[in-house]
């Protein structure tokens, strides 16, 4: 028996750490994922318990396999996504749903309403439905903490992986709460069975046919389960509900009844049946879409939701709260108040959107590529917020990996005489995530566009994780680093250059030879992200004399460089001396401030 | 505050000015009463130098993390505007805490909007506000980083928890030199808002 304190401690526990303390508690011995907002922490804390195997894995899908082979083998197993990861994972993740496991295997799925920090926000729980994976949706730390521990018992018990969802709320917020940090140890055993782990067509009949019965057995546990429950108040209305919205209707309208349901698929339909008699109002309350509504509509049950909720966006209580008076207004010509008013918002404040941080590499990147005025099919990542004024120099962003396959495609249709300079922008990270496929296909095609690999030597947006190509593991052991000339060669990419983005003139020379160039081509522009760094380099002033106002320096978009007057200003404490604007100064006002106190 | 009421606090700043370790600090605190606490966050791309927020709630059942609008006691503002955005939700009587520290949006300096002339009038319009000289005084404790700290020690003075409680909440949250400097920032904040309180 093995026991800890808290990781992070405190007693202040994030969703992403609860899931990582109960997971330990359920003996998980093994964790993958891939990093992503808002999914990341929870297997950067799993791997720090004892007794633990954890890593991060190029993509969700190869983290899937692993977790599927560590519970093929009869180890509880976790893997760690945010929801567009499971997009990437689905083909694994669904045929697993026929095998079943042999120790407990649970999926995360951190959904992203209203998109933080995400390209869509699909809602997740359609992949209960479309794979028939029994789904918990926990509605705060404390709730996934017991939940995952659950999850694990589920997937045991009714030979089948585990889909739990959580939502940037539950993630990300934080609450007291105390664990016991204890685990018990199991027997794991791997028996062979061809018929059950062999999913060729006639072992997945029989697996499908299996699949619906232990569908129909885990209906019955939804019923029962005390994450299913009916709190019975007003006989006025009913509110059928899931996730942090249960929090915001506490809130709000602590006097409805409510049934909350935190296993929600299959859903337990007597539950609802027996909410639904006891009120003379029934209302579903669900962030996104309209999942559980339409079932319930479809058992000839009387609800309504969307009328009064929106589809799109995240669910605050403010916003429940509107739409439950609207809905007692219209439907029970009744009116309710709440407890407090909002004000008028202050106009005219100045946006503030998130910019590349002073001295990040990417900058000077994509000033160059504006300054060549080239088609930049973009990616994922940092880097995407060059699509941001001054810079707006991306033309594209859909998800991990799209960058080269669409340049490949732009060049492909675009005729000889009037192509345009098709650049495709990755990321280090992601292109080990799902960009090397698209340079083997590129290659193969005999095409001709060029890819630049923006190798930041870290996975940056997500808070710095490791990857295949920094040579460092999730447990921060060395390791073989993925070389990606020599892969590239291997490949079959015939032009090949490595520059410094500091270099803006290397830079740019690259650049232009690989457009130019006959066959793909790739220029990794190589620059440790600016966060990362440990040397720091002395800061940049800006002499007032030689100034003129040109503003060239601005266009570079840094943080740490603004207008005072007529005259540009570098912030020293915030420049990290990259020289970039140095560069481009043509009036000789940009110099270290250390030549500045020598004299 | 008494045993019945809730104490809602939206902390709005820049990225990287520390914004998540002010939120657990006043968490860790308030736990230290025996209070329950919920703090929302903000993470990933919302980061980067683009306007972030927290919200922090402790009472003796707080259920949602977010705040309702209207329903907010306090907006402790890292940055001079940043707490103009959330001034909607402060709730009749409630309170500003703002820090002068200027960082210009991209979007001002690069002449596309302006920074805000009067931002105290502003604040004040929406309730009572105090004005706090963070990055100076960070630069007394040590480095601008800790005007984060500063900014708590400022709130503390508004806030019934002991002083012994706040300054091991920074202990058990910053290691080593760090700590000390915090500790330093603290007081230097808790001063400089109680100067302000006499004032007045």
């Amino acid at each position: 028996m093995v026991k800890v304190g808290s990781q992070k401690g405190l007693g202040l526990f994030s969703g992403n750490e609860a899931i990582a303390a109960g997971a330990f508690e359920a003996n998980v011995s093994l964790g993958t994922g891939y990093p992503g907002t808002p999914a990341t922490e929870i297997l950067e804390n799993l791997v720090l318990y004892p007794g633990v195997y954890a890593e991060w894995c190029p993509n969700e899908k190869v983290a899937v396999e692993v977790a599927l082979g560590a519970s093929f083998a009869g180890y509880r197993a976790l893997s760690t996504m945010k929801h567009v990861g499971l997009n990437v994972a689905s083909d694994p993740f669904v045929t697993a749903v026929y095998t079943g496991v042999n120790g407990g295997l649970v999926i995360v799925s951190a959904d992203d309403p209203g998109m933080h920090s995400s390209q869509n926000e699909q809602d997740n729980r359609h992949y209960a439905r479309l794979s028939y994976a029994p789904m918990f949706e926990p509605s705060d730390p404390q709730e996934a903490y017991l939940m995952i521990k659950e999850a694990f018992e589920v997937s045991e018990r009714f030979d089948i992986p585990v889909l739990f969802r959580t939502t940037t709320r539950v993630a990300h917020s934080r609450q007291n709460m105390s664990i016991e940090g204890l685990r018990k140890d199991r027997e794991p055993l791997f028996v062979r069975s061809a018929e059950k782990y062999v999913m060729v067509p006639s072992n997945a009949r029989k697996r499908k046919k299996d699949l619906l019965i232990r569908v129909r057995r885990i209906k019955e546990y939804s019923e029962s389960t005390d994450f299913n429950f009916i709190e019975l108040n007003s006989h006025e209305v009913g509110i059928v509900t899931s996730g942090p919205a249960y929090l915001y209707i506490k809130e709000c309208f602590p006097e409805a009844s409510v049934l909350k349901i935190g296993f929600s698929y299959p859903l337990p339909e007597k539950l609802i049946r027996k909410l639904a008699q006891e009120v003379e109002l029934l209302l579903v309350v669900e962030e996104l879409d309209s999942i559980m509504e339409t079932e319930i509509k479809s058992l000839g049950i009387n609800c309504y939701g969307k009328e009064f909720f929106p589809a799109d966006g995240e669910l605050t209580p403010g916003i429940v709260a509107d739409g439950i008076i609207k809905a007692m207004t219209s439907l029970k010509q009744k009116s309710y108040a709440i407890g407090w008013t909002s004000s008028e918002r202050v106009e005219k404040i100045p946006e503030r959107p998130p910019v590349l941080c002073a001295g990040c590499g990417h900058r000077n990147l994509f000033y160059v590529l504006k300054k060549m005025r080239a088609i930049v099919t973009g990616d994922i990542g940092c880097y995407t917020l060059a699509v941001n004024p001054p810079l707006s120099a991306m033309d594209t962003c859909v998800c991990m990996g799209a960058s080269i396959g669409e340049a490949h495609g732009f060049e492909k249709v675009q005729p000889e005489e009037s192509k345009k300079k098709v650049v495709a922008v990755i990321g280090d990270s992601t292109f080990v995530h799902s960009g090397i496929t698209g340079l083997v296909n590129a290659v193969y095609n005999n095409g001709k566009s060029t890819i630049i690999i923006l190798d930041n030597r870290t996975t940056a947006m997500t808070g710095h994780q490791d990857h295949p190509g920094t040579g460092v593991t999730l447990k921060g052991e060395k390791t073989v680093e993925l070389d990606f000339e020599k892969l590239a060669k291997a490949i079959g990419v015939k032009y090949i250059a490595v520059v410094d983005p500091y270099n803006m003139k290397e830079t740019e020379k690259a650049l232009r030879e690989a457009i130019e160039f006959d066959g793909v081509s790739l220029v990794i522009v190589r620059r440790p992200c600016v966060l990362i760094e440990k040397k720091k380099k002395p800061p940049y002033y800006i002499d007032e004399e030689k100034c003129t106002g040109c503003w060239v320096c601005l266009r570079l978009g840094c943080p740490a460089i603004s207008k005072k007057g007529d005259k540009a200003e570098i912030e020293s404490y915030m420049c990290t001396g990259c020289g970039a604007c140095e560069f481009l100064c043509r009036f000789d006002a940009i110099h270290l401030v250390k030549e500045k106190t020598d004299g | 505050m008494d045993n019945y009421s809730q104490s809602n606090l939206i902390i709005a700043g820049v990225g990287g000015q520390g914004n998540i370790a002010a939120s657990e600090v006043i968490a860790m605190t308030a736990i230290k009463s025996g209070l329950n606490v919920r703090i929302a966050e903000t993470h990933g791309m919302a980061q980067r130098g683009g306007a972030v927020h927290s919200m922090v709630r402790y009472g003796k059942k707080v259920f949602s993390p977010l705040i309702p609008e209207g329903d907010c006691d306090f907006i402790i503002s890292l940055e001079y505007i940043e707490g103009l955005r959330w001034l909607h939700y402060l709730k009749k009587g409630g309170m500003s805490i703002v820090s002068t520290e200027k960082r210009l949006p991209y979007t001002v300096s690069a002449g596309f909007s302006e920074y805000p002339e009067n931002p105290e009038k502003i604040y004040k319009k929406y309730g009572s506000a105090i004005f706090i000289n963070a990055l100076e005084l960070a630069r007394d404790a040590g480095t601008e980083r800790c005007a984060n700290i500063v900014m708590i020690g400022a709130f503390s003075v508004f806030e019934s928890f002991p002083e012994e409680d706040w300054l091991i909440s920074i202990k058990e949250r910053f290691r080593g030199k760090f700590m000390d400097i915090n500790q330093k920032a603290f007081f230097l904040g808790k001063k400089a808002a109680l100067t302000e309180v006499k004032q007045k």
